[in-house]
């Protein structure tokens, strides 16, 4: 068992340095969360990397990765109903997979209970988009807890599992990225294994559980009396903290890990404002709220992304009759970005400036930037590659979510739209309508596949679209970790029928079908340049695994042969397409043009040598002193 | 010190090694007598890109993240992110200890920027008031090894207050086993 695993699963009280994701593990545990699902997504596969810590047989929760967040919620909500305290969790912009099924949940008798799990991901640091979720929470009716810290994190899930269970409605946790992954020693308290009962409870009885037309009324009026008691609950909540720095003039509303940067700027303050962090942010604590507005006269509302609390605020002032200056969201860019130390000092010393926190501002020299690019060896490099030789300048090239993403970038430029997973075929049909002159290309990867995919490309057979759409398949769910994949073979429990894309393509009924290794360049280029000049739905899968988990699971089983490819000085004409065009990261250009293969990054894979017009790069040997040819 | 808090700001590129660096020196701080909290980059910069890492010591740290303009100490892995951590992170008479490993970013490799200098680094480090140290060395057995490197100059140089040989000896126990912790216990010692 890892070390995590046989941590997690302590029944004294410990304490341990850990990240937020890993101390929720360790709620779920104490709360007798029997059933946990997810589809993984940053900032939140951490969590399920700890539960997978603990071996299956001594798990004493049910976990998957489901093929989407909407499916996990409905997994989660299903063991909910039959009475099994449940959570889901995914990334931010995965609550829109759910949506669906995740506004309905407050209508539900939920007999187990049932905690959502939100990373929410300000800064937009692995995300298309940085919106705030704290809205879901408002239109669906729903609880919502914000903790600012690993400890947080943990007692906060306790908190909300507790009274989802006491009032059958579901509660959601927010995370942000930073506090999904902040490191501190958490005390975890003493963990009581409580036996399953298995009986299966569903009892339409504790319904209903069909909102149809009038029905829906009860159901609503039930959801918005239960956000009463949840309501009572903020006011009380063990989270809330009032600072009292005996200010009446000026005050601060938080909530979040803003409220920590707050901490950080007062600590270099004299006359500090007073702070009043709230553990909830919906319902809110108004009680709370109306009392610390009405005791001083200017209050700021502290708050990343939008003005979801301001709002709230100023409609309660208003409400009460109160005359405080209520200040939030000034600039445009209060609504960017992670309200760090540096930004909410920025903040603060504009508003404040008498606060002393005005920073100058800095000129020193800064390197080219370093954006994320394809690993060395990653199949995408070798099919972007090829793929870019067979289309015109013009043609047009629809990206999707994954690693393949990072495409868009120089130099290959494959990719040049993206909305969301799955969207790519749709995109790209409605690219494709009355548009005779510049082929279309769509580029999916084989988890999001299965996750969101198979819907537009039934569209577009049944709606006869004219498109090439190239299935980039390393055989996992790569950028958020490795996680498997329905066509992959296994599931986080052991073997699984590994679905085939090309049988299920095959049944759905492109024009074309074509698969090919991603390395073999000379052959994906010509099918491309086949496919695109047919008329019709064409499909191409283009294959190799992830190098980077096929590299180290070669070197954790052993079996990692250490070679790489050099360039040969001498024969070497200067072309500079294994840099330029080919562009893997282990080419390393000197000021005179000189290339070289780096030996911490080259992992000798070969894909490269097809992309030298010389063949001056060598293949790939066993390295000596790491030095070049 | 200042104000309680003692900041230590970690850059690299995503595949040298930056978690284990900083797994290392959270839980080695902490056995010195520091409350320590932190983050990391997890998720997409991973691939190839800027990694960091915040460290804080003490009290007065209250959020996991370093402010702009603030570190104590700047710890990089790599020339170019050593600059950018310096020019960026490093505060006033602060101090950059860095692993002068070369990994090109994407717009030098394409020849569009150029590369960053030595000089270059010395040079923000002399504007800035800030202490410098560059360490390189050819030879070590394994380049996954470079974070290591760096920890045993922190500790020759006395960079973390109170840190000891025995707290990073203690720390790299608890995450490594067998003859990766050999390696890099021989390396700290060497």
């Amino acid at each position: 068992m890892s070390k995590l695993g046989s941590m997690l699963l302590g029944r004294e009280s410990f304490s341990e340095i850990v990240i937020g994701n890993t101390a929720l593990a360790r709620a779920m545990l104490e709360t007798g969360t029997r059933v946990v699902t997810s589809y993984p997504g940053s900032p939140t596969p951490e969590i399920a990397d700890a539960i997978l810590g603990i071996p299956e047989d001594q798990r004493p929760l049910y976990f998957e990765f489901s093929t989407n967040e909407k499916v996990a919620t409905e997994v989660a909500f299903g063991a909910s109903v039959n009475g099994h305290l449940s959570c889901v969790f995914f990334k931010s912009v995965g609550l829109n997979v759910a949506a669906d099924s995740f506004v309905q949940l407050a209508h539900m008798e939920l007999l187990g209970g049932l905690v959502i799990i939100l990373g929410d991901d300000p800064g937009a640091n692995s995300s298309q988009n940085e919106q705030d979720n704290r809205h879901y929470a408002r239109l669906a009716h729903i609880p919502m807890w914000e903790p600012a810290s690993a400890s947080e994190a943990y007692l906060m899930y306790k908190e909300a599992a507790r009274l989802s269970v006491q009032l059958r409605k579901p509660v959601i946790l927010r995370m942000t990225t930073h506090v999904c992954h902040a490191k501190e020693r958490v005390q975890f308290d003493a963990w009581e294994p409580v036996a399953l009962n298995p009986t299966p409870r569903f009892d339409p009885a504790n319904g209903p559980y069909i909102p149809i037309a009038s029905a829906v009324f009860p159901l609503k009026a039930r959801a918005r009396a239960r956000l009463g008691d949840f309501a009572a609950h903020a006011e009380g909540c063990s989270f809330n903290r009032l600072l009292d720095h005996n200010n009446s003039h000026r005050g601060v509303i938080t909530a979040g890990l803003p409220f920590l940067s707050l901490l950080d700027c007062l600590e270099d303050v004299g006359a500090k404002p007073d702070v009043l962090r709230l553990g909830m942010v919906f319902p809110m604590a108004a009680e709370k709220i109306a009392a610390f507005l009405a005791a001083h006269d200017e209050v700021l509302v502290l708050e990343e992304l939008d003005d979801f609390l301001e709002q709230a605020i100023k409609a309660l002032a208003y409400d009460r009759g109160l005359h405080t200056k209520i200040v939030g969201k000034v600039a445009p860019e209060d609504w960017l970005g992670e309200f760090t130390p540096g930004k909410v000092r920025t903040i603060l010393g504009r508003l404040w400036p008498d606060l002393g926190l005005a920073v100058a501002a800095r000129d020193l020299p800064l390197p080219s930037p370093r954006p994320p690019q394809l690993c060395p060896g990653c199949g995408h490099r070798a099919a972007f590659w090829a793929i870019k030789q067979a289309l015109a300048d013009t043609d047009i090239t629809v990206a999707d979510i994954g690693c393949h993403t990072l495409g868009f970038q120089a130099p290959y430029r494959m990719g040049q739209a993206l909305l969301s997973m799955g969207h790519c075929t749709g995109t790209a049909a409605g690219l494709s309508l009355f548009n005779q002159t510049r082929k279309v290309v769509a580029f999916i990867g084989d988890s999001t596949f299965f996750h969101a995919g198979l819907p537009g490309i039934i569209n577009a057979i049944f709606n006869h679209h004219n498109f090439t759409l190239i299935v980039l398949e390393n055989g996992t769910t790569a950028m958020t970790g490795h996680q498997d994949h329905p066509g992959s073979g296994h599931n986080v429990t052991g073997p699984s029928h590994a679905m085939s894309l090309d049988r299920i393509l095959e049944a759905l009924g492109p024009t074309s079908l074509r698969r090919t290794d991603a390395y073999a360049g000379v052959k994906l280029r010509q099918m491309v340049t086949e496919a695109v000049a047919e008329p019709g739905f064409k499909v191409i899968i283009a294959s190799h695994p992830c190098m980077l988990k096929a590299t180290r699971e070669a070197r954790r089983a052993g079996t990692f042969k250490d070679r790489m490819v050099t360039v040969n000085q001498t024969t070497c004409t200067l072309a500079h397409d294994c840099v330029s065009t080919f562009a893997c990261p282990t080419f390393q250009m000197d000021a005179e043009g000189r290339v070289t293969t780096h030996p911490d990054l080259c992992i000798g894979d070969g894909s490269c040598l097809q992309s030298c017009p010389a063949r001056a790069v060598t293949p790939p040997a066993p390295r000596g002193n790491g030095k070049e040819s | 010190m200042t104000n309680q808090h003692f900041d230590i700001y970690m850059i690299g590129v995503g595949g040298q090694g930056i978690g284990l660096l900083s797994e290392t020196l959270i839980r080695a701080a902490e056995r010195a007598g520091h409350q320590v909290r932190g983050v990391d980059t997890h998720g997409l910069a991973q691939r190839g890109g800027t990694v960091t890492s915040c460290l804080r010591l003490g009290e007065g740290a209250h959020s996991p993240m370093i402010r702009e303009g603030a570190a104590d100490l700047v710890l990089a892995l790599e020339r170019h992110e050593a600059l950018r951590g310096a020019a960026t992170f490093l505060r006033r008479a602060g101090t950059l200890l860095y692993f002068d490993a070369l990994w090109q970013p994407l717009n030098v490799r394409l020849g569009a920027q150029p590369q960053t200098t030595t000089a270059e680094v010395e040079a923000v480090c002399g504007q800035l008031g800030a202490r410098h140290l560059r360490i390189f060395d050819p030879n070590l057995p394994d380049p996954r090894m470079q974070n290591v490197s760096l920890l045993r100059t922190l500790l020759q140089e006395s960079l973390v207050p109170g840190l000891k040989l025995q707290h990073l000896e203690g720390a790299l126990g608890e995450l490594l086993t067998g003859k990766v912790l050999e390696a890099n216990l021989a390396l700290l010692n060497a």
